[in-house]
């Protein structure tokens, strides 16, 4: 396998912030790559070194074979970038913006016309390419921007939080259209996300990335596999009791609270409900309801982390993680 | 090629884009209108200028003004770009920025003349004698002086986080540039202070005026001009060229 990007000790401080923390990794040729976090882990930053837009404070990384410091127009000629904020041209048309970027990136004014046809049917924007981009929705720029990114061929495609504000039916297009791109056209993609299912869906492996450092990185499967089993989510009238009889009693210690409810991972769940069950009625704790699910990202970052994803959401849990922290800290 | 190409389509940008903005074009007329007639009329019947008529005076005056107000106001472009997002767009395009300098910079140089032509339109309304032939040679004088102002504006602008701040930046830069050109009342000959001689003659702008009213007044204008054309000519592409370059200085330091 070629290794499209490779990162080599990548270091970016703002004062005596590290935002990304001595980062090595690789990309391989043809997969999806996802840079999964909360927002402030660094993912963008990252982004904005490869696509050299920020010099790194130290380290360094190639993309395409290129040095991002030395070879910065190289870098730049060879990807495709669709930023987390809109950047289209809102006073042009669509076909202009794609003009536009097709000249700025010395695509020849005799493949042009194609090339613009060919990436706006990709996007199925072909119909409003001739009305000013101030017109079209989030979804509609989103996608052009998609276009724009490909008009001058890349190696590589930079996704940083694309389908961020989007509602989910363009949110699934928008997906369709990553998918298409890694099958038919060949291209390497590189996203950052901290939409679980976004990670889940589209990558060939995932980087969990928290304070600057990649915690996790492995395929999706992989990932929650350390989990080892099913999560059980229980609702009962008294989940404080329950807990500590769970632990006490059943010997599992795999627990935490999240909201109003109680989630245990443990190897195979589906022979434990029932024991579940019978342990509080004895208790005198009434079950309300009991669900089986297998683990998903959102499980794993809270393993690697302690926390949720969400970004509203800054209470610690307890658990595992609290759990292996206090034991790193002995 | 690639970078012919490139700051072809940054110059193309900003010209389609000023002449979709009809709000502007619009207003565009007022400011000189209200001088020309307002301030040209009242100044005129109050103090009569030797030897030419005070509306055919000021003219190339208020042709001076709004490539001035116009070119420092385009400095404005690089804080929508980045407000609204196109700007990330450009900085990480393949195109050496001193490219994106010019192309940016060309393209707000020809609004502005654009400005001034519209200006030219309303002295022949109102009468001011003029033929084809000296607007034929305003048109690349006009060009040359806009290209050193603009480039003011890029660079302050480059350097500015908001539009707010830009906005009061521009008047501290407009006003003392505008009368110290000599745009409105001549700044030479006695009677005038000489710390406002020297005033007016460190002015850019003042040149110019000058080169506008050797063009537009001929040999009329010939025993008041501060300098011959061709003098003119060379402080302003002089200047033209040291606030290029600082102007592309900043846009490789922009991020």
């Amino acid at each position: 396998m070629v290794n499209v990007i490779e990162t080599n000790q990548l270091t970016k401080k703002f004062g005596t912030f590290t935002a990304v923390d001595n980062l090595n990794i690789t990309v391989e040729d043809g997969e999806i790559f996802s840079l999964l976090g909360p927002n402030g882990a660094g993912k963008t930053t990252t982004i904005s070194m490869l696509v050299t837009m920020q010099k790194p404070s130290s380290g360094t990384a190639t993309v395409n074979g290129f040095d991002i410091i030395k070879e910065p127009m190289k870098v730049r000629k060879s990807i495709g970038i669709v930023f987390q904020d809109p950047s289209v041209d809102d006073r042009m048309t669509g076909r202009e913006n794609l003009v536009m970027h097709a000249n700025l990136y010395g695509v020849p004014p005799s493949e042009q016309k194609d090339r613009i046809k060919s990436v706006l049917e990709l996007v199925e924007l072909e119909d409003r390419a001739d009305d000013l981009t101030r017109t079209y929705s989030g979804g509609m720029r989103r996608r052009l921007e998609l276009a724009r990114g490909l008009i001058h061929y890349p190696k590589v495609l930079f996704l940083d939080e694309p389908t961020i504000g989007l509602d989910p039916q363009t949110r699934d297009h928008i997906w369709e259209y990553i998918k298409d791109l890694k099958e038919i056209h060949d291209i390497t993609v590189v996203l950052t996300t901290h939409y679980m299912d976004e990670a889940d869906k589209l990558s060939d492996r995932i980087a969990i990335m928290d304070y600057g450092k990649i915690i996790a990185l492995s395929t999706s499967s992989k990932l929650k596999a350390t989990l080892e089993g099913d999560v059980i989510t229980v609702k009962a009238d008294n989940l404080e009791a329950l807990r500590s009889i769970l632990i006490e009693k059943m010997g599992l210690q795999k627990t935490e609270m999240v909201d109003d409810t109680l989630e245990i991972t443990v190897p195979d769940g589906k022979d434990l409900i029932p024991r579940i069950v019978d342990t509080a009625t004895q208790n005198k704790i009434y079950v309300e309801s009991i669900d089986i699910r297998e683990p998903n990202l959102e499980d794993v970052f809270l393993h690697y982390t302690g926390r949720t994803i969400r970004p509203d959401t800054t209470t610690e849990l307890h658990g595992v993680a609290e759990a292996r922290r206090r034991a790193a800290a002995k | 090629m690639t970078a012919i190409r490139g700051l072809y389509t940054l110059w193309i940008r900003e010209v389609k884009r000023y002449l979709r903005d009809h709000v502007r074009i619009l207003s565009s007329f007022v400011t000189p209108l209200l001088w020309l007639v307002i301030f040209g009329t009242g100044v005129r019947l109050a103090l009569p200028y030797a030897g030419l008529n005070y509306l055919s005076y000021i003219f190339p005056g208020i042709v001076g003004q709004t490539l001035l107000f116009t070119s420092m106001f385009m400095g404005i472009s690089v804080l929508w770009d980045r407000e609204f997002g196109f700007m990330k767009e450009i900085l990480v395009a393949p195109i050496a920025r001193v490219w994106v300098f010019m192309g940016k910079m060309f393209g707000d140089s020809t609004d502005a003349v654009i400005q001034g032509i519209i200006v030219f339109v309303l002295g022949a309304l109102l009468g001011i004698k003029l033929n084809i032939f000296t607007f034929l040679e305003s048109l690349p004088l006009m060009l040359l002086i806009t290209f050193g102002l603009v480039s003011i504006g890029l660079t302050i602008a480059s350097f500015m986080g908001s539009l707010e701040g830009f906005g009061s930046i521009q008047s501290f830069i407009n006003l003392p540039l505008f009368f110290l050109s000599g745009a409105l009342f001549p700044l030479r000959g006695s009677g005038i202070p000489t710390w406002l001689q020297i005033a007016s003659r460190l002015d850019p702008l003042t040149y110019g005026v000058d080169a506008l009213r050797n063009v537009i007044l001929g040999s009329a204008w010939t025993p008041f001009q501060v300098q011959s054309l061709w003098v003119d000519i060379g402080i302003i592409a002089a200047f033209d060229l040291i606030m290029m370059t600082i102007g592309t200085w900043a846009f490789t330091k922009m991020k």
